[in-house]
């Protein structure tokens, strides 16, 4: 098949080998699981269950609220003993809305409604399904699956393309599922295909990871699924550039995929969809990375949504070299914490600790204009600019460059040999121009506000002024009235 | 402060340092064959003009109240210093490196406010103002006198002739670009004023008269080659400077052969080999994307050829690249990358469903 | 030689004069529209913060030159990006980065539920009524200030914002020394 280039693009190291050569392993069921309300974009769940309720394995303990959200369910059985703030993994160090699961070590499933034949679903059925177990994009962006797929199927789309580019250094979690569960995997990508009625549908997988390609191409055989191995770059994985990648097309400035007729999905996702209409089971766990120079034995863990990073860390042999940095997710994208017990939510695809050399990190120092972000940009942006506005307080200038269009992959920051963090310019700017137009919002209702009371004060005043004037025209002509009545009695 | 750090968590093994000592890496093989070529006064020159270069950086920095550390470190003022040197001529007297490199760093670099700041190529200001200023002391050129050669200057004698401006007459020589140009006014042609003058084995290999690290085109050449291997620099802009000097070379060549001189002699003499790997590749004052460095390439090439063809000065290099400098963020404004998901002009591509 | 440039200089030197006479006599602007423009950006709270009596004297300051754009505590940045915008001055942002974004709030042990507060709130965004506790609306509050100067028992204050995770977002970098 043919495949189209990726503009820039970077290639950092990969250190894949540190955890891809061992098994998916199961990790010991934790004595206590942290569900924070918020593990998806849109808004918070609405925990349906109190404090001290019993819960059963795959119980839905919060539901979706409104239409951009996603469900939590019980990871395993045991009782909820807090419902209140716990530590997340945000960069603002906020606590998010938890609730705390203390698990009773039994197991103890809540029924579940298998299908024994999930393809006789119809498309909106599968969809609802999704829907029910919670399951958002595992990826990273945490966008409800159900609702990607019903606006998908309302759009049109032709080509499914399934992301199994994985190109974030260290992350091995989908190069495993789809090494070690490549028929599950691939029966969940023919069920998203039925879900949105593509024509086509292919499997993305960096060449990085020939056993993966191997093993999703034997498990896609005789089936309408094409895998198809593409160069490893970064930032292969992300959804605007498998796109470009896979098809040759872009998807227009500020548009979606389903634009051009297109649904990208993460292969960890179609995982998470096969278990939860074949076998009625929720998202409750996922395969999680945990790596990185720091660790005594890297690996690839199965944990419980809710599970504390320690665990994880501690399962991993604990600390070899001081880690000087904590990450969730991968190295390039990934946030930093520093508070091991954050839980792992839906979207946390890895937690490394890495070590000072791994880190690479530097003092900024001034820009040499060489350029290199804005050959490394996958955008087609020019980083150094964005930041010299941005750095001077000239947001708009920034914006008239591009800003909106920057993905934040920070390819630019990787390769900058002045270590300008210009992908947290980016991010800074983004996020004060939308704090600016809250401000410039709440500035407009508070100018209605205060328009209408000085409008309701003038008619108050008016009718006041009015009143007096009645009174005073009333009391005039009762005076009048007397003077002529005294008038006329005077001159008879 | 918030001390989570924002991503990316890794970073590629690069730093600034790191290019400035990949470029003098460089440049090194050319620098020592110049020494050799040339003898102890080339050796003399290098030293005082880098030695001259960061005593000034440090003077400007603390007069700015400005961290010098920082700025010595970077190893940018070394670097400009270093490709000022190897531009002046061989014999040039000591105030007048000093007062070159001082320019380049100070008036050059700091005053616009330091590395990256700069709307010029400091060297090639420095060597511009020089030439301006003292045209007789920076063209008066040697025939190379190699330090293995019976008659190379021995160290005093080369310390006399940087230090005392000892005159050099027996071994005063011009440059070949200096000398067609002589000849053309004396009437004489090109078929004649080369014979003796210009071999291009000779030119290849830098044994000729010239700037002291511009003639080793072969070792420069290597230097570009290996600059655009470990991607410290792009081959934007130096083919195209390249191709802007040969290919109105040829053309014209093939006019009048007689008056034009060929793509061969204009590219092995004068400052172009260093000019194109070592000049035109500087990142502060060249623009930001690959049409635009190819631009700005073929655009030093074209003035230098013009320069040196019709213009007053026998070379040309140094002038084209400050032309083009101020041509830069011109460049820059009009030639930009297209952003993903928009056309040239930045409008947002159509929807298109049936692809 | 010296008279056709002398001659030639004073006609274009009365025609000019006269089209500009002219000019100012026929396109004459009644009032200033720069004024009505500039309290169009104003958050219109009549708060007096600024100094000046409500928005409309503070946009004729603003249009004469008398004023800094960053007059307006309750408007904060988008307002002197607005300002620096339609006027053309260059926005120094130093001054005003440092106002942590504030809303008043009411000290339930202590308000006597007098009314004074929201009888001069510009936007009521005070709720309540007489011998009520009272409340504030976040999103009414412009943080002017005035129910805190009218409080009896000091039981409405002004406090910071307290950020959420919808609205934090990352800080500036540090700067590069160079």
């Amino acid at each position: 098949m043919k495949l189209f280039n990726l503009r820039g693009g970077v290639h950092p190291e990969g250190h894949k080998a540190l955890s891809a050569l061992h098994v998916i392993r199961e990790l010991p069921l934790p004595k206590h699981l942290y569900l924070s309300l918020q593990q998806h974009i849109g808004a918070p769940a609405a925990p349906v269950v109190q404090v001290g309720d019993r819960v059963l394995k795959g119980q839905v303990i919060a539901t979706a609220q409104g239409n951009v959200s996603a469900a939590i369910h019980a990871p395993t059985s045991g009782t909820i003993t807090a419902l209140g703030d716990w530590v997340s993994p945000h960069p603002s160090g906020l606590t998010a809305p938890t609730m705390t699961l203390a698990s009773d070590g039994k197991e103890q499933w809540i029924e579940t409604p298998t299908v024994a034949d999930p393809f006789a679903l119809a498309p909106a059925d599968i969809a609802a399904r999704v829907g029910a177990a919670g399951i958002v994009g595992l990826g990273g962006a945490t966008f409800p699956a159900a609702l990607k797929l019903n606006l998908s199927r309302n759009s049109g789309v032709q080509t499914l393309i399934m992301n199994g580019g994985e190109c974030e250094p260290y992350l091995t979690c989908d190069n495993l599922i789809m090494r070690e569960r490549a028929a599950q995997v691939i029966e969940g990508i023919r069920l998203i295909a039925l879900a949105v009625e593509a024509k086509t549908v292919l499997v993305g997988i960096e060449d990085n990871k020939p056993d993966a390609i191997a093993a999703m191409q034997q498990a896609a055989k005789g089936t309408s699924v094409k895998v198809v191995s593409m160069p490893s770059m970064y930032p292969m994985g992300s959804e605007k550039q498998i796109i470009q990648v896979l098809t040759g097309n872009e998807i227009p400035a500020g548009g979606r995929p389903a634009d051009i007729g297109v649904l990208v999905h993460n292969v960890a996702t179609a995982y998470a969809v096969q278990q939860a209409i074949r076998f009625g089971r929720p998202l409750i766990s996922r395969i999680i990375t945990v790596s990185g120079g720091a660790l005594n034995q890297p690996c690839n863990v199965e944990a419980l949504i809710g599970t504390p990073v320690q665990e994880l860390i501690d399962f991993a042999g604990g600390y070899r070299l001081p880690a000087t940095r904590l990450v969730l997710g991968g190295p390039m994208m990934g946030q930093q914490f520093t508070n091991t017990q954050v839980p792992v939510l839906k979207g946390t695809s890895g937690v490394l600790a890495l070590t000072a050399s791994e880190v690479g990190q530097a003092e900024a120092s001034p820009c040499i204009r060489c350029a290199t972000c804005v050959r490394a940009c996958p955008v087609g942006l020019l980083p150094l600019e964005m930041a010299a506005h941005i750095r001077v307080s000239d947001l708009t200038g920034a914006v008239e460059l591009g800003l909106r269009d920057c993905i934040a992959c920070g390819s630019c920051s990787y390769v900058c040999p002045a270590h300008i963090p210009l992908v947290h310019y980016f991010n800074y700017a983004k996020g004060d121009l939308a704090a600016q137009e809250r401000s410039k919002l709440k500035q407009e209702s508070t100018k209605k506000l205060a328009e209408a009371r000085t409008e309701r004060i003038a008619r108050i005043e008016r009718a006041r002024a009015e009143a007096a004037a009645k009174r005073k025209a009333a009391r005039e002509a009762k005076e009048r009235a007397a003077a002529a009545a005294k008038a006329a009695t005077e001159e008879a | 402060m918030n001390p989570i750090a924002h991503s990316p968590h890794a970073h590629a093994p690069l730093s600034i340092p790191k290019i400035m000592a990949m470029v003098m890496l460089a440049l090194t093989p050319a620098t020592l064959y110049g020494f050799w070529l040339f003898g102890w006064p080339a050796i003399n020159l290098w030293v005082i003009s880098l030695t001259s270069a960061m005593l000034g950086e440090t003077l400007i920095l603390r007069m700015q109240s400005r961290p010098v550390r920082p700025a010595l470190q970077d190893g940018s003022g070394i670097l400009t210093a270093w490709l000022l040197a190897i531009s002046l001529p061989p014999t040039a007297p000591w105030w007048l490196v000093v007062l070159g490199s001082l320019f380049a760093v100070i008036i050059g670099k700091q005053i616009f406010g330091g590395l990256g700041q700069n709307v010029f190529n400091p060297a090639m200001a420095a060597r511009v103002m020089l030439l301006i200023s003292f045209p007789l002391e920076m063209t008066s050129w040697v025939t190379p006198a190699p330090l293995t050669s019976a008659h190379a200057l021995s160290w005093l004698e080369g310390l006399r002739t940087t230090f005392l401006s000892q005159p050099l007459d027996a071994m005063a020589s011009a440059s070949l670009l200096g000398h067609v140009k002589t000849e053309f006014t004396r009437g004489v042609g090109l078929d004649q004023a080369l014979v003796g003058h210009f071999s291009t084995m000779d030119a290849i290999m830098g044994s000729r008269v010239g700037s002291m690290g511009e003639t080793a085109a072969l070792f420069l050449l290597a230097g570009g080659v290996f600059l655009i291997a470990r991607r410290i620099i792009t081959w934007h802009a130096p083919v195209a400077m390249l191709l802007g000097v040969a290919v109105p070379a040829l053309l014209f060549h093939a006019i009048d052969g007689n008056h034009y001189s060929g793509p061969m002699v204009h590219l092995l003499s004068g400052g172009l080999m260093l000019g194109a790997f070592f000049i035109v590749t500087d990142p502060v004052t060249s623009p930001n994307t690959a049409l635009g460095q190819f631009i700005f390439g073929a655009g030093c090439g074209l003035l230098t050829w013009i320069i040196r063809t019709w213009g007053g000065y026998p070379e040309g290099v140094a002038f084209a690249v400050l032309l083009m400098n101020s041509a830069t963020p011109l460049i820059d404004q009009y030639v930009k990358p297209r952003i993903y998901g928009r056309d040239r002009k930045g409008a947002a591509l159509p929807v298109n469903k049936e692809s | 030689m010296i008279l056709p440039a002398i001659i030639s200089l004073t006609v274009l030197g009365v025609v000019f004069g006269l089209l500009l006479g002219l000019a100012a006599r026929y396109f004459k602007v009644e009032g200033n529209p720069l004024v009505a423009e500039i309290e169009q950006l104003l958050p219109g709270a009549q708060c007096g913060q600024c100094g000046f009596p409500g928005c409309t004297g503070a946009a004729q300051a603003l249009a004469e030159g008398n004023a800094p754009i960053t007059l307006c505590p309750p408007g904060g940045r988008a307002v002197v990006l607005a300002l620096s915008a339609k006027l053309g001055i260059e926005a120094d942002l130093a001054g005003v980065k440092d106002v942590t974004p504030m809303m008043a709030e009411v000290k339930e042990e202590i308000c006597i539920g007098c009314t004074r507060c929201f009888k001069v709130c510009p936007t009521d965004a005070i709720m309540g009524a007489a011998q009520q506790i009272h409340s504030v609306f976040r999103e009414a509050c412009t943080a002017c200030g005035k129910c805190e100067a009218v409080c009896p028992t000091e039981s409405i204050k002004l406090q910071p914002i307290p950020t959420t995770l919808q609205s934090w977002h990352w800080h500036k970098p540090q700067e590069v020394t160079a």
